[in-house]
């Protein structure tokens, strides 16, 4: 799609989406369930900005959306901000421990980096758990907001920044992925040793890579203090985040911005289902399952699956 | 008129391990130099201590008449020196001109001066690979070529950055002596475009033919340096290749 | 999860007298305690080298990036639980007993890694996420089966300790780590001695000559591979024999092993054994000084730390 395009097109299916479900829709558990594909189309998106794009493949997601969430209760400790002055903050943050990771981790390779990355959110669970001003080990309340602003729920007022969320992470991911930047994070993916010989300044991007992505991540936690109103380390920094954060982009496609948010929608919605229809835990069996199906069977997703499909009928 | 490349008692360690010791060697512009020596002798590693992909222990390195010592290999291939790998390393997920792509956004355009609009970038990729004979790939996969097309990709993609002094590291091993001859008419031509070439090879006809001058490399130091036919026959090099 | 051994018995009533009281004997028994520290965690350095060994295999030898092996050694944990609990055989003898079973469950593992990546030439995010899928789908699986529950077994030397002087030896730590030994060592041989042990390790140093020579170095690696997951079997009844499991605990460990290989310089057995014991004693003084709950950040934290100053490792490749 050109640019001009994806933007009006997409610009209006959000808004159609938004306007639409908030008009029509009653049930209120299609909000709670429609935040968290939201989130995960914002979370698997940021994961492919560092792993399918620039070929780092980072396990420690649970830190940054972990983090994310946590400045969030420290801002709502601290002060009254409205959630998108959250969200921003978080994003900041979680940067700012993007950069950190990234300039920590600048030598490693492959598992090494993957490895590491599983390290530092152990590590910044363990100083969490630690750290009794948000709770510590014992978790955190939340009071949610009586009013939300204009009308509806509070849970309507976070799925619509959630949606907000997920348009405007789609969008850097698909300019990014246009750009020279993006072609730079491509040609780091494929080898990074001939990509520094071609002038590409590997290090910068590398730690662009990981700040944006960090970023974004952290974004999509900074509501969720209010969305549960119960927020604990075990909870906030689980393995699940990581799993989805890999088997959607994964499952979806890489190389694209297309896979994630395929991958997100798809996912996203069979866990939701299942949660409530089967267990929690089967349903967290079932992404480890498609996953590891997927990456055996079709290791470039649905998208790949499409365009090698495409490929074969030119033929 | 200065050398365009200076190296004055280069030396790399690995652990115990000498790779190089006290290596000094200088080279004109214009110039075709040939670089040869056994297996293990260190001539890869001088290429990868002169291009930045690996930081030498000691000595220093002149290019242009500015010390690079410490620079990454990134800033060096922005200062005009380019080096292709002895095995391809091409950017697999990319097509061809995309290859290209990277060194002329990342090099060309990084430098001071006009950039190339798009357009202009495109058109670039296209006539380099014309020039090594690629162009009816384009749009394919690396994954779709053949070992000698593989090695022309390669130096196509050390000629993107516009360099001035090309290192070409063992790009002929293991062709036929006809993509030999296609490699070196390649190589020629760059040189008479004003490109300065240092030939990594073993097979002695190709760098025999090709070299102006020649620089012998055993265990890690510079046995000889000098105009090929002598060279060669300094016992030292015979020795070392033939052992005693 | 206490990975101090010396908690049990009289080390723990130690610790409580100084929490409760501060009595101001506190100077002596800290000396006590750092002692046991310091010799729990040679005891469990002994035990974690069992767990590493598998991963020094796949990943320091044949260059498979396995972070499922915590998960196998999970299943070796509870392989021994059900035995054990439903029959009484020792943990120990299940463990080795089912090794060959592991050996194979190992073998099929590999071949589907073969087919799936080293085949094709796949990237390594496949490869990562294949093995990442593989840990999540066994603690899950796990989770399903056995609910979230600790789990153990009975064994006569779990509880008893012996005593020299100041010094704890709970028999508990003692046995595994022996047994880890042991474990070590008859690798060793293996690789040094044996055929297969030496194609091995042939493998491993130049994979590229072995292919040239057109050996067929996949049948030697699906067999590397076996036996390390062997050694899961093995190293998860250890595990349940010095402390209760459930589940979720495998993810502890990827972060240790991983550790530990890197300390250990990846291919080195003497290396790997030297890490662990490092690991195993900066992690029981950090648990009996500070508390447990800081316990696994020091795996972790010293992994980062090896990673940025010495990829290498301390005993080098």
């Amino acid at each position: 799609m050109a640019a001009a395009k994806f933007w009006v097109v997409s610009f209006a299916a959000a808004a159609a989406v938004l306007v639409l479900t908030r008009g029509l829709i009653a049930n209120e558990y299609f909000f709670f369930a429609g935040y968290v594909v939201l989130q995960y189309i914002v979370l698997s998106t940021a994961w492919n900005i560092l792993g399918g794009y620039t070929g780092y493949t980072n396990f420690g997601v649970g830190a940054f959306f972990a983090v994310g969430a946590y400045s969030s209760v420290v801002l709502h400790k601290l002060t009254s901000v409205p959630v998108p002055v959250m969200i921003l903050v978080a994003g900041l943050i979680s940067g700012i421990l993007g950069f950190g990771m990234g300039y920590l981790t600048l030598r490693l390779k492959g598992v090494f980096f993957a490895i590491a990355t599983l390290a530092l959110a152990i590590v910044a669970q363990t100083l969490i758990v630690n750290w009794d001003y948000v709770g510590g080990s014992r978790g955190i309340y939340v009071i949610r907001p009586q009013q939300a602003p204009l009308y509806g729920s509070y849970i309507q007022y976070l799925y619509s920044l959630m949606l907000i969320l997920a348009w405007v992470s789609v969008a850097i991911a698909r300019t990014v992925e246009r750009s020279r930047l993006g072609l730079g994070f491509n040609a780091i993916r494929d080898d990074e040793a001939a990509a520094e010989a071609g002038g590409v300044p590997t290090l910068r991007l590398k730690l662009i890579s990981t700040s944006l992505s960090g970023a974004l991540m952290g974004m999509s936690g900074a509501p969720l203090p209010y969305y549960v109103t119960y927020l604990d380390p075990t909870s906030s920094f689980n393995l699940s985040y990581a799993v989805n954060s890999v088997a959607m982009p994964l499952i979806g496609g890489m190389t694209s911005w297309v896979g994630p948010v395929i991958g997100a929608i798809l996912l996203g919605t069979i866990q939701q289902l299942a949660t409530v229809t089967i267990s929690s835990a089967l349903n967290l069996l079932i992404v480890g399952l498609l996953l590891i199906a997927f990456v055996i069977i079709a290791p470039n997703g649905i998208v790949g699956l499409v365009r090698a499909r495409r490929r074969a009928r030119l033929r | 008129m200065p050398p365009l490349l200076e190296v004055s008692g280069l030396g790399k360690r690995f652990g115990g391990f000498v790779a190089l010791e006290g290596i000094d060697l200088a080279i004109d512009t214009g110039e075709r130099l040939g670089l040869i020596g056994p297996n293990g002798s260190g001539k890869s590693t001088l290429v990868n201590c002169l291009c930045g992909a690996l930081h030498h222990d000691r000595g220093n390195i002149i290019f242009d008449g500015r010390a690079i010592d410490g620079l990454p290999a990134y800033q060096r291939t922005r200062l005009g020196l380019a080096r292709s790998f002895q095995l391809p390393k091409p950017f697999r997920s990319l097509n061809l001109l995309d290859n290209l792509r990277i060194p002329l956004l990342y090099t060309v355009n990084a430098r001071p001066g006009a950039r190339l609009s798009d357009g202009a970038i495109g058109e670039r990729c296209l006539a380099l690979l014309d020039d090594v004979g690629l162009a009816d790939k384009a749009t394919r996969l690396p994954r779709d070529l053949t070992q000698v097309e593989m090695r022309k990709l390669e130096l196509a993609r050390a000629v993107a950055s516009a360099p001035r002094l090309l290192f070409a590291d063992e790009t002929m091993a293991g062709l036929s002596p006809s993509e030999v001859e296609e490699i070196l008419a390649v190589l020629v031509r760059l040189n008479e475009q004003g490109i300065t070439i240092v030939l990594i090879e073993h097979i002695m006809r190709a760098v025999m033919s090709f070299s102006t001058r020649l620089v012998v490399l055993v265990a890690g130091q510079k046995i000889a340096d000098g105009a090929p036919q002598e060279a060669i026959r300094n016992p030292e090099v015979d020795r070392a290749y033939l052992g005693e | 999860m206490c990975p101090g051994g010396g908690h049990y018995g009289q080390g723990k009533l130690a610790h409580a007298a100084i929490a409760c009281t501060g009595c101001p004997l506190i100077g002596m028994l800290s000396l006590d305690l750092a002692v046991n520290a310091v010799v729990a965690g040679l005891l469990l350095g002994g035990f974690y080298a069992a767990v590493t060994i598998g991963v020094t295999i796949s990943f320091g030898m044949l260059d498979i990036v396995n972070i499922a092996h915590p998960a196998f050694i999970m299943l070796g944990s509870f392989v021994a639980y059900i035995v054990n609990s439903n029959f009484g055989v020792d943990p120990i003898l299940i463990g080795v007993v089912m090794a060959p079973v592991f050996f194979l469950i190992g073998m099929a593992v590999y071949q589907i890694y073969f087919y799936a990546f080293e085949q094709r030439g796949e990237e390594s995010i496949q490869g990562l996420a294949f093995f990442f899928g593989l840990l999540f789908v066994g603690e899950v699986t796990l989770i399903l089966v056995f609910g979230v529950d600790y789990r153990f077994v009975e064994a006569p030397y779990i509880g008893p300790s012996l005593h020299f002087g100041v010094v704890d030896l709970p028999l508990r730590m003692l046995i595994p780590c022996l047994v880890s030994l042991l474990m070590l060592a008859v690798l060793q041989l293996f690789l040094g001695r044996t055929f297969i042990g030496r194609a091995i390790l042939a493998v491993s140093q130049d994979r590229l000559a072995l292919q040239l020579m057109a050996a067929n170095p996949s049948r030697v690696k699906r067999i590397a591979f076996g036996v390390s997951i062997a050694t899961a079997s093995v190293a998860g009844a250890l595990l349940i024999i010095i402390q209760p499991v459930e589940p979720s605990i495998g993810r502890d460990y990827i972060g240790r092993i991983f550790a530990i290989c890197v300390l250990g310089g990846m291919t080195s057995f003497p290396g790997m054994l030297a890490g662990a014991m490092l690991i195993g004693i900066v992690e029981s003084i950090t648990a009996t000084f500070y508390g447990p709950s800081w316990a696994p950040a020091v795996a972790f934290g010293f992994l980062l730390l090896t990673l940025a100053v010495r990829p290498a490792g301390i005993l080098g490749r």
